[in-house]
């Protein structure tokens, strides 16, 4: 994979980044050990799933953020801080509000002493470029998403960069919007319209990085690291419904979900009585709906996951985090890329809603150690009250605290709804009390 | 600072927009020019009347009063940005000044205007220079430090995105101040700024005639006019002050303050257009004409090149240079000591100077029970005036055709100075034998209860249509629909009201414990008629006495009563 041949604009080596956990004693992995390179004349796309880095390695190359150890160079030039040689585009656009279209696109000159006249010059070129001419003088505020994140655009072309960095930049546009402006993209890349030697983009829509890239970078969860490098060589222009787009869609989301087997498998070995498992954001709501829908036909219990994201509307953050609840509470299984939901999540869809409860709570208290833990101490103490800190505090053992906060929401959350305990929000303590 | 330049010079012609516009900047230029004549005049002699009720006086003494309060407004903003930028950009010095800031903001500083008079006379002997710089440093005092504070929360808020972006761009740390953190925190600010003129039309009538032991300092103004016209007992002169103090904020709200307010709205990060914008006459009257726009093109020019300007500014003090490095604990213990120990020398200063005074600890003890008597008044007053007002303002607030037309009339009264309600207290007082104790105390709340109706009205106004629809159609009525309904509706609203209703109060006390009409005093027993009588007297060591006893007790009341209700309200309440 590091390959130091001419043409390498960009090398990461073995970089690894840390963060203090609670105590500020322990350092938690967010990459780890992240080697990977970018050539000239190639699109390289870094998919994964929130918690994977990806962010956190794009902000490095930039030189906003520094990595714990390990080193990056572009151009052979290690990156000491935000570089020349590249210009990002940001997932929230976000632009000046008090700027209108052409101050948002000339800062960046201006501020690094380019004299006024080219300025304007490569400022009307890059606005000419992107599309949005006779919106000089409009605000942020009067533009769609879709000409805001045109305006970013400008903004990164008129600096000049070898490489361009794309944090995400349609995942916060409608699904039309967006791929106007990819093919937009896509286009005046190919046409060699726009001097960049190579673009890097951060997404987690695995049909985005099939559509736009020359080589897919696959980054597992916590910590992030390279799981595998899938070359993409199909032609362009690459039709979604062609058999073989289609084939490697699959063949990455058979990866992503095999990966979320193992590294579910794996802390629950290392925690002690496995806390280390982290859930995510959940609705009970949408964990029925998810049964519901894969129990319905087309599927009748067995769902193809680009499919089911496709018809639902869903990326992969919204649909891999249900499944896995799903998996994790025995409902429903990954099979390579379908989705398949047990005997027992087949029964469930035909429940009442007090039945559900019931087995909602139970298999939370069979499968989700934490659940388990809380009703045992709630157990063990006379008061049978317990504040939620303790718990919080055992979580931030093997996790940072917005996934220890998260996790400690969502067991609230199951264990209201399956009635295994209450939960007190303004005194934040667990008991078995609730309002009679 | 961004006017358009494409849309600029398409018409060369004046047009009649210019014509206003150029005829009011030569009126502000002129009267600049009138009034710089009589502040650096030679000091009067003691005694000598300066002040003449006569009506045709009071446009003058007006425009002299709005330019002090423009004066201090000036030092106010020059004071956010340095001591706000400097508490953000620097941990260590975080350390100390927010504290610091937050102290002053319950400091009553209008008890201390006989210090910063003789300081000021003495830095300029003889001039009547020293007697303004006193007054507008009693201004600068009620608005500096919200303003500070606002400024420094802003720079702590800073998008993230935006941050990223000024980093990647390599913006320098002047390119950046200018470029995202002085515009982002530009609404905060001039919001606050607002607010805080309010309160400084009370401090400006407070401080233009002021008697420190055997001086009398008395300046041209509005103020020293009220205070003539109270000694004199001159009812008709109190009238054309209130026409004249009412004349004057008005033109302030719309010459200076509604056009910053709708120039501001471009400032604020949110990319949905939002519903309610703000605008104004004389705003647009500026934005339509050629002439005057065209002028400034050179100088707004001139501004954006200079805050793009390529300037470094050292560091003051060394930062750990890698982010991720946590800074190093001895330098942050060694900082911490010295700290201490200024605080410590301070104290120790300030013990000395009260016990050089004479004053032994059963002084201290009179002083406190005279603190715990303007405490309960404080505190009485706020729950009456809310018993009051509440009521009446979810009512107005709830039909928005009446909220619209009384929110600018309660701000407007917010600002209104209470001296001028003086005579009619007294001559009431005197005519009924009242008890002062009991019903001075009006005088405390009656510029600041305003606070408290227009934050209501502003939190009712903002109370979701579909929960009061929801209450209809359950049918909650009565007792219920107050105390589940609306008023934990209006809770955070009405909290900041309070609170800022509660500090006016504080310091209104020092002028409205102790009222003098024509010969006649009135006096309530209160910390605020103590720090009064001491200032008549010139005895320093009392009035810092009563002053510390006061700060200590606001910012008591303060953390232990206002802040824990607030921040609840913040958590539980915030729709």
């Amino acid at each position: 994979m590091l390959d130091a041949s001419m043409a390498t604009l960009l090398s990461v080596d073995n970089v690894n980044q840390t963060y203090a956990t609670g105590s500020g004693e322990s350092r938690k992995l967010v990459l780890d050990n992240v080697s990977m390179s970018l050539k000239t004349g190639e699109i390289v796309a870094l998919l994964g799933r929130s918690g994977s880095g990806k962010s956190t390695l794009l902000r490095i190359i930039a030189g906003l953020n520094r990595p714990s150890s390990g080193k990056v160079a572009i151009s052979g030039r290690p990156v000491e801080g935000p570089a020349e040689e590249v210009a990002m585009v940001f997932q929230s656009f976000a632009l000046f509000p008090w700027l209108n279209v052409l101050d948002n696109v000339e800062i960046g000159p201006r501020a690094n002493g380019v004299a006024l006249e080219e300025t304007r010059q490569r400022a009307l070129k890059a606005i000419d470029i992107i599309g949005l001419d006779g919106f000089e003088s409009a605000y942020p505020k009067e533009l769609s998403g879709g000409m805001r994140q045109r305006v970013g655009f400008a903004r990164a072309l008129v600096m000049q960069p070898k490489i361009l960095l794309m944090d995400e930049p349609f995942s916060a546009l409608d699904v039309l919007t967006a791929e106007t402006l990819r093919t937009d993209l896509l286009d005046l890349w190919q046409e060699g319209r726009i001097p960049i030697k190579s673009i890097l983009m951060v997404t987690h829509n695995i049909e985005e990085a099939v559509l736009m890239a020359d080589r897919i970078l696959v980054l597992s969860s916590n910590p992030g690291r390279i799981a595998s490098e899938i070359p993409n060589t199909l032609p362009h222009p690459r039709d979604r419904l062609d058999p073989p787009f289609r084939a490697m869609v699959d063949s990455i989301y058979a990866l992503m979900t095999q990966r979320a087997e193992t590294a579910r498998v794996a802390p629950r070995e290392a925690g002690a009585a496995g806390l280390a498992l982290t859930l995510p954001d959940i609705s009970t709501n949408s964990l029925a709906g998810m049964l519901e829908e894969i129990a319905a036909p087309p599927y009748n219990g067995k769902a193809d996951l680009p499919h089911l994201a496709d018809s639902l509307g869903f990326e992969i953050d919204d649909l891999f985090p249900l499944g896995e609840t799903l998996q994790i509470l025995k409902l429903a299984d990954f099979e390579e890329a379908d989705i398949k939901l047990t005997p027992l999540g087949q029964r469930f869809v035909d429940m009442d809603v007090d039945q559900r409860k019931k087995v909602i709570g139970e298999q939370a208290l069979a499968n989700v150690p934490l659940a388990a833990h809380i009703k045992r101490v709630l157990d063990e103490r006379p008061s049978h009250r317990a504040p939620a800190s303790r718990f919080r505090e055992e979580l931030e053992d093997y996790m940072s605290e917005d996934y220890a906060d998260r996790t400690l929401r969502t067991i609230i959350n199951l264990g209201r709804y399956g009635e295994l305990f209450a939960y007190d929000e303004a005194a934040q303590t667990f008991s078995y009390e609730n309002p009679q | 600072m961004s006017i358009n330049i494409a849309s600029v010079g398409r018409r060369v012609l004046p047009n009649q927009w210019d014509l206003i516009a150029f005829a009011a900047i030569m009126a502000v230029l002129t009267a600049i020019a009138q009034s710089y004549h009589g502040i650096a005049a030679p000091l009067p002699a003691p005694k000598e009347d300066v002040i003449s009720l006569g009506y045709g006086n009071l446009p003058y003494y007006a425009l002299r009063t709005a330019l002090r309060m423009f004066a201090a407004l000036f030092f106010s903003l020059v004071f956010t940005f340095t001591y706000a930028t400097l508490a953000a950009k620097s941990r260590r010095w975080e350390m100390v000044l927010i504290p610091v800031l937050d102290i002053l903001q319950s400091v009553p500083i209008l008890g201390f205007l006989s210090f910063t008079v003789t300081f000021f006379l003495g830095l300029f002997p003889g001039n009547t220079l020293g007697a303004e710089l006193a007054a507008i440093f009693a201004i600068f005092t009620s608005q500096a430090w919200n303003m500070a504070f606002s400024f420094y929360q802003s720079l702590r808020t800073v998008p993230a995105d935006l941050d990223e972006v000024s980093r990647g761009l390599r913006l320098s740390g002047w390119q950046k101040f200018w470029q995202l953190e002085a515009p982002f925190a530009m609404p905060g600010l001039i919001w606050n700024t607002m607010m805080s003129m309010s309160g400084g039309w009370f401090f400006v009538v407070a401080s233009e005639a002021i008697t420190v032991g055997d001086t009398t300092i008395t300046l041209p103004g509005v103020g020293s006019y009220i205070a003539k016209a109270n000694d004199a007992g001159d009812w008709s002169a109190i009238g054309a002050a209130i026409l004249t103090m009412a004349v004057v904020i008005l033109l302030y709200d719309q010459l200076l303050f509604r056009p910053i307010v709708a120039w501001a709205d471009k400032f604020r990060v949110e990319l949905s257009a939002s519903q309610e914008t703000s605008s104004s006459w004389v705003l647009n009257i500026l934005q339509r004409t050629h002439w005057v726009r065209m002028a400034f093109q050179p100088v707004f020019a001139g501004l954006r090149s200079l805050s793009l300007a390529p300037i470094r500014i050292p560091r003051l003090l060394p930062e750990s240079k890698r982010r991720d490095q946590p800074p190093s604990r001895i330098l942050d213990a060694l900082w911490v000591l010295v700290v201490i120990a200024v605080a410590v020398y301070a104290g120790w200063l300030t013990v000395q100077f009260i016990a050089s005074g004479g004053i032994g600890w059963d002084e201290v003890g009179r002083v406190f029970v005279l603190t715990f008597y303007t405490l309960v008044r404080v505190f009485l007053l706020i729950v009456l005036a809310s018993l009051i007002w509440v009521p009446i303002a979810v009512w107005i607030g709830l039909r928005p055709k009446w909220a619209e037309r009384v929110q600018p009339v309660a701000q407007f009264l917010a600002a209104f100075p209470v001296n001028l309600l003086f005579g009619a207290t007294v001559s009431l007082i005197l005519f009924f034998n009242l008890n002062p104790n009991i019903w001075l105390s009006f005088l405390i709340i009656f510029g600041t209860q305003w606070y408290i109706v227009f934050n209501v009205i502003g939190g009712a106004a903002a109370f979701p249509n579909d929960l009061v629809e929801a209450a209809k159609n359950f049918r909650i009525r009565g007792w219920r629909w107050w105390v589940k309904v609306i008023l934990p509706g209006v809770a955070p609203y009405y909290l900041t009201g309070a609170i800022t209703a509660s500090g006016g109060s504080w310091n209104a006390s020092i002028v409205a414990e102790l009222v003098r009409w024509k010969d006649h005093t009135v006096v309530a027993q209160g910390v605020g008629s103590y720090i009064a009588e001491a200032t008549d007297k010139g005895d320093f060591p009392k009035i810092v006495l009563g002053v510390a006893m006061m700060s200590l007790f606001v910012t008591l009341f303060n953390r232990l009563f206002w802040r824990q209700l607030y921040s609840y309200a913040e958590r539980r309440l915030r729709l």
